[in-house]
């Protein structure tokens, strides 16, 4: 019997917590099963340091909040078959949203100079510019799965694993909603 | 708006719902008898003892020989009627009218107190709805934290007056109202002051309980204890309407 050809999984962590992909590790023993089907060809969790040219399945944690976001998603977008939405802040902008309501100058005195005692100073270099504005992975690039959750249960994130080895597009909101 | 009373000697009426023969009292609406059946029908805004209202929009229904949906909660059933209550079409409508919900305000289900007790948040989840296909609104909204007992948060408040009628025809208080037009719509107590500084709230909690979110909420709860009983109402509101 032959072994079905195992498919390729990228993941990256953009304005997000990075809870995502520790639920994704709280797989436990499952991971074991999963490295039979899978390759991760790219993530934080690995040490690849270029996203290869044609990935299966892209897998995007948090949310657009930078000028680095923003190229990785549109790298993830261009170089994945299918692009995962993972988590609440990647599918509806969830707490890094929450500075939309202010000014994004007042947002950055705040982080780095308001609450700072000594030497308050905005860093501009190795840190890439905020955008004024917030948004889910699908407010710049289309995407093929969302999987909302604070983070998804490992379950959920198991399962829709799962179905996309299987060549199906699952259907989360059996297993996951907005909050969970 | 008080609930029209029953009459003594209605009339019966034979409908199709979703292909099942059904009979029903003249007087009643269609969620009611949908209700009585255990056709799942949603609805945010309808509450059994309150008035209907009509405003979410959740409960429409097909009916055979019309173009036009209709609000299951707001209208009569009639001889003969044919309704259909879950085609694709339905399904796509209320998914869109869920996603503008989420659209309007701000809804960060992961730092709410309602978290996991929350008819728009399981709504969402029952029509399907993985994400919002229309832009945020990014609007912001203020919280009103000023009562002893209680917090309001016009960001999780999807506009459902259940707390203006509850207020108004169980507790019989009127302190609820609602301000402004279209998305610049606001529940406000009193003459929108403070609602800590109401001189008609009785501190009763009956807003709160009935509210769908985490718009109102008792204080000193945290994220996901907030469990909302609604089990007062119908009782108090058969004995408030049989007076
Ligand atoms: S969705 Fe929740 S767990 Fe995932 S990155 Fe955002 S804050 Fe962290
Ligand atoms: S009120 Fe409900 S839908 Fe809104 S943020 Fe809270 S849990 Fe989510
Ligand atoms: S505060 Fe709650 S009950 Fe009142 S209108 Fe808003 S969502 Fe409805």
């Amino acid at each position: 019997m032959s072994t079905p050809p195992k498919i390729t999984v990228a993941t990256t962590w953009l304005d997000g917590c990075s809870g995502c992909h520790m639920s994704f590790l709280d797989m436990d023993e499952r991971l074991i099963e999963l490295v039979q089907q899978v390759d991760i060809v790219y993530s934080p969790l690995v040490d690849t340091k270029t996203l290869p040219d044609h990935v299966d399945v892209g897998i995007l944690e948090g949310s657009i909040s930078s000028e680095d976001d923003l190229e990785k998603a549109h790298a993830f977008r261009k170089h994945c078959k299918i692009l995962v939405s993972l988590g609440d802040c990647a599918v509806n902008g969830n707490v890094p949203a929450m500075r939309n309501h202010f000014k994004l100058a007042d947002v950055v005195d705040r982080a780095y100079r308001d609450t700072v005692t000594f030497q308050p100073q905005t860093p501009t270099q190795g840190v890439p510019a905020l955008l004024a504005v917030v948004k889910p992975i699908h407010g710049v690039v289309g995407v093929d799965v969302f999987v909302p959750g604070c983070p998804p249960s490992a379950d959920a994130i198991w399962y829709v694993l799962s179905e996309l080895i299987a060549g199906r597009i699952p259907e989360p909101s059996a297993v996951t909603r907005f909050g969970a | 708006m008080p609930l029209p009373a029953k009459q003594p000697n209605v009339r019966v009426v034979t409908l199709n719902i979703d292909g099942r023969d059904l009979s029903a009292r003249e007087d009643e609406t269609i969620i009611e008898v949908c209700r009585e059946n255990q056709i799942p029908i949603p609805s945010l805004c309808y509450l059994e003892g309150l008035s209907v209202w009509g405003a979410c929009r959740l409960c429409l229904v097909e009916l055979s020989g019309q173009g036009r949906l209709l609000a299951a909660c707001s209208t009569r059933v009639t001889e003969g009627m044919q309704i259909q209550t879950n085609t694709e079409k339905l399904q796509r409508y209320r998914r869109t009218i869920v996603e503008l919900l989420f659209a309007e305000r701000n809804h960060v289900c992961s730092v709410c107190v309602s978290n996991g007790h929350c008819e728009l948040q399981h709504m969402a989840q029952k029509c399907g709805v993985d994400h919002v296909r229309v832009p945020y609104r990014q609007a912001s909204y203020p919280v009103d934290s000023s009562h002893e007992m209680f917090r309001l948060d016009h960001d999780r408040c999807i506009l459902c007056t259940r707390c203006v009628r509850v207020c108004d025809e169980i507790e019989g208080a009127h302190t609820w109202d609602v301000m402004g037009r279209g998305s610049d719509c606001r529940v406000i107590t009193d003459m929108a002051q403070p609602w800590g500084e109401s001189d008609t709230c009785t501190s009763c909690g009956k807003c709160v309980q009935v509210c769908p979110t985490g718009a109102l909420v008792k204080q000193g709860t945290s994220v996901g204890e907030m469990v909302k009983d609604q089990h007062f109402l119908p009782i108090l509101a058969r004995r408030r309407h049989s007076q």
